[in-house]
């Protein structure tokens, strides 16, 4: 039995890096493509660009990977998003001489509310996350209104010290690039070697039997939840002081991209599976396509369709995989 | 919601105190969309500016929320109180219709501004945008800004959004003129007016074209986030941005060089011109057909036009906003 099992677990790991690997393969497909009809897209410049540009979608799908393996969904993010960057830009605005880390720290915390609150509801009240998040999105999106009085914040009411958050850079590398290579390497280390990290799978996986074998569901699920929440208020400062303007439907629908490319990323919907790993490749492919769209020179119709078409095509081939393990799958439930 | 109250009753004790004595001088009223909208502020200005130019009272109307119930409530009290004329800004093209036929049957002049109503349930309409001098001044302006020759790209909203792409028309033929020559329109891209994809197309643009000398960008999120770009990469002098912006969005990149002047329509002049078309109409001067013309204060001459269904009276060019004028445009909207 437990030859088998094992034996299992091999073939399944290397489905993953089969499957990682065919992205990885796409991804180099693509660039090559990009680069004959434009030169410039693989160059430093373009590649910084590229960086900076999907750093905070790097960040948030981070969160919503949790979110997604413990079986649920954040709708909300966009909105959290938006709240937190208005707050603190708001703030910023009445005082200038706020210290960048502050306004960041802050930003976090507001995040960290909307979060737990929306963990709350998940947890505690065993809320479908989908429709708690849908309502919390628009709480958030209406007091993000009435504290603005739908006015935005605008560059010249910024310091510039907020603004070099987003362009300043440590070592020539973008700050938003370093604070999500650091943020990766936080999640790589708390999801696959802390009990907690793993807990969070276990509570995917089968939510039951997690309960059965004395996990405290209720605080997973929140706690995750909560760590979206906070990424997202994080994100919120980094958006703010990336465009320099905050507004009242900042990032509205953003969410979609980044459970997009959580799902390009091999994050499954049901729960229980991803991959870090996985989900930088994700990120990285939606990046390109953002990146690279423009750039190629097609109709503004296709982009939208194209964009769409490189999803469906990276779920259907994991749905493919996936299927060519079910076989398995069944053998280890039966044991 | 205190304050609109207040407002009211303070609107209502000077109708009781007043309103025999200005029953005279023509009482011309002004609906809105919504309370605490800076924009709208200023079209009031411009509009108690006409009126009392002209020595009527001017009444304002502002509902807290902007719904077509809360206008359409306004308009029952201002036929109520039989004033002179209504100019409104719809909340909805369609649903005020009964009201403001109502309110045309009592011999009420009616007109639109900013937003219109349907042709049936007005006598004018009062319109900001041009669509043919917005296009041809955008292209007037980057020609002076890269000094007459070089690439141009512009960045637009939706590529399905209507305004832009009828100004983007009126560029295209502004273009056509033999002294533009030496300016090529390379690409129209769309950053869907979202900050992050107008940022993308912005950057795009550079590296494919590198050597272009100016971007329009006819939309408020889209010329700010090129702004933001262009400021970035310290381009200033080298790439410049012109087309239609909010002064408070764009106060930092004009400031600071990356573009010289954008364009938008006054609202003070706005509210001004419908307050001497309500005049104009009560006093009969015109009626709202096509072809009228009447003089408008300080506008001057001002001609109605046929536009589909209906008629409007056209504001003209935009405003230009630059380095001199950004600061006191800046808090306004």
């Amino acid at each position: 039995m437990a030859e088998k099992s094992s034996e299992n677990r091999m073939s399944l790991e290397r489905i993953q890096q089969i499957r990682e690997f065919s992205l990885i393969g796409f991804i180099i497909i693509l660039s090559i493509f990009v680069q004959f009809r434009n030169s410039n897209f693989l160059t430093m410049a373009n590649l910084d660009d590229l960086l900076t540009n999907t750093a905070i979608l790097s960040i948030l799908a981070v969160g919503m990977m949790m979110v997604i393996i413990t079986r649920g969904i954040d709708l909300s993010i966009g909105a959290t998003l938006a709240l937190s960057g208005m707050l603190t830009s708001m703030l910023v605005s009445v005082y200038p001489a706020l210290h960048p880390l502050a306004a960041l720290l802050i930003g976090t915390l507001i995040g960290f509310v909307s979060g737990s609150i929306i963990g709350l509801l998940v947890a505690k009240f065993n809320i479908l996350p989908i429709i708690a998040t849908l309502g919390m999105m628009n709480v958030f999106r209406g007091i993000t209104f009435l504290i603005s009085g739908g006015k935005w914040v605008s560059a010249y009411q910024m310091s510039d010290s907020f603004k070099s958050i987003s362009t300043g850079s440590i070592l020539g590398i973008n700050n938003l690039i370093v604070i999500s290579i650091f943020i990766y390497l936080v999640f790589y280390y708390f999801i696959n070697y802390t009990r907690t990290g793993r807990k969070i799978y276990a509570v995917g996986s089968s939510p039951k039997s997690a309960k059965v074998s004395g996990i405290n569901v209720t605080k997973i699920t929140w706690l995750v939840y909560s760590i979206m929440g906070s990424l997202a208020g994080l994100s919120g400062v980094l958006w703010v002081s990336k465009f320099a303007s905050a507004q009242s439907n900042t990032a509205s629908g953003y969410e979609l991209n980044v459970i997009a490319a959580c799902v390009i990323g091999g994050i499954s919907i049901a729960g229980g599976e991803g991959k870090v790993t996985g989900l930088l490749s994700g990120v990285l492919l939606y990046g390109i396509l953002e990146n690279a769209l423009p750039m190629i020179n097609v109709s503004p119709f296709w982009q939208n369709a194209i964009q769409g078409a490189v999803i469906l095509i990276a779920v259907v081939v994991s749905a493919l995989i996936k299927r060519k393990t079910g076989s398995s799958n069944k053998i280890r439930r039966e044991d | 919601m205190k304050k609109i109250i207040i407002g009211m009753l303070v609107l209502l004790m000077l109708f009781t105190v007043v309103g025999a004595a200005a029953a005279q001088s023509g009482k011309y009223a002004l609906v809105v969309k919504s309370a605490g909208n800076p924009f709208m502020e200023k079209v009031r200005e411009g509009f108690e500016n006409a009126i009392s130019e002209v020595g009527g009272e001017a009444i304002y109307k502002a509902p807290a929320e902007p719904t077509v119930e809360a206008q359409i409530i306004m308009i029952e009290q201002l036929i109520t109180q039989r004033v002179d004329a209504i100019a409104i800004s719809a909340n909805d093209p369609e649903a005020l219709r009964p009201a403001l036929q109502k309110a045309m049957s009592r011999g009420i002049k009616v007109l639109s501004l900013d937003s219109s109503v349907n042709p049936n349930s007005r006598m004018v309409h009062v319109n900001q945008a041009d669509p043919e001098q917005i296009g041809r001044v955008q292209i007037q302006g980057i020609a002076e800004m890269i000094g007459g020759e070089g690439q141009i790209a512009v960045l637009s909203a939706t590529s399905q959004a209507t305004n832009q792409n009828l100004w983007i028309d009126w560029m295209k033929k502004e273009l056509e003129k033999p002294e533009y020559d030496n300016i090529e329109l390379v690409k129209v891209a769309y950053g869907d007016d979202l900050r992050d994809k107008s940022v993308s197309e912005t950057e795009a643009l550079l590296k494919s074209y590198p050597d272009l000398k100016g971007i329009i960008a006819p939309t408020t999120v889209g010329i700010a986030a090129a702004g933001k770009v262009l400021t970035d990469r310290d381009l200033v002098g080298e790439v410049y941005l012109t087309g239609l912006g909010l002064p408070s969005e764009m106060a930092e990149y004009i400031k600071n060089g990356v573009s010289p002047w954008m364009y938008l329509w006054n609202p003070i002049d706005l509210g001004y011109l419908a307050g001497y078309a309500a005049e104009g109409l009560v006093a009969e001067e015109i009626t709202g057909e096509a072809g009228e013309s009447f003089t408008a204060g300080d506008l001057g001459e001002k001609e109605v036009i046929k536009a589909g269904e209906g008629t409007e009276i056209m504001l003209g060019a935009p405003f230009r906003f630059d380095a001199d004028n950004i600061d006191q445009w800046k808090e306004v909207y």
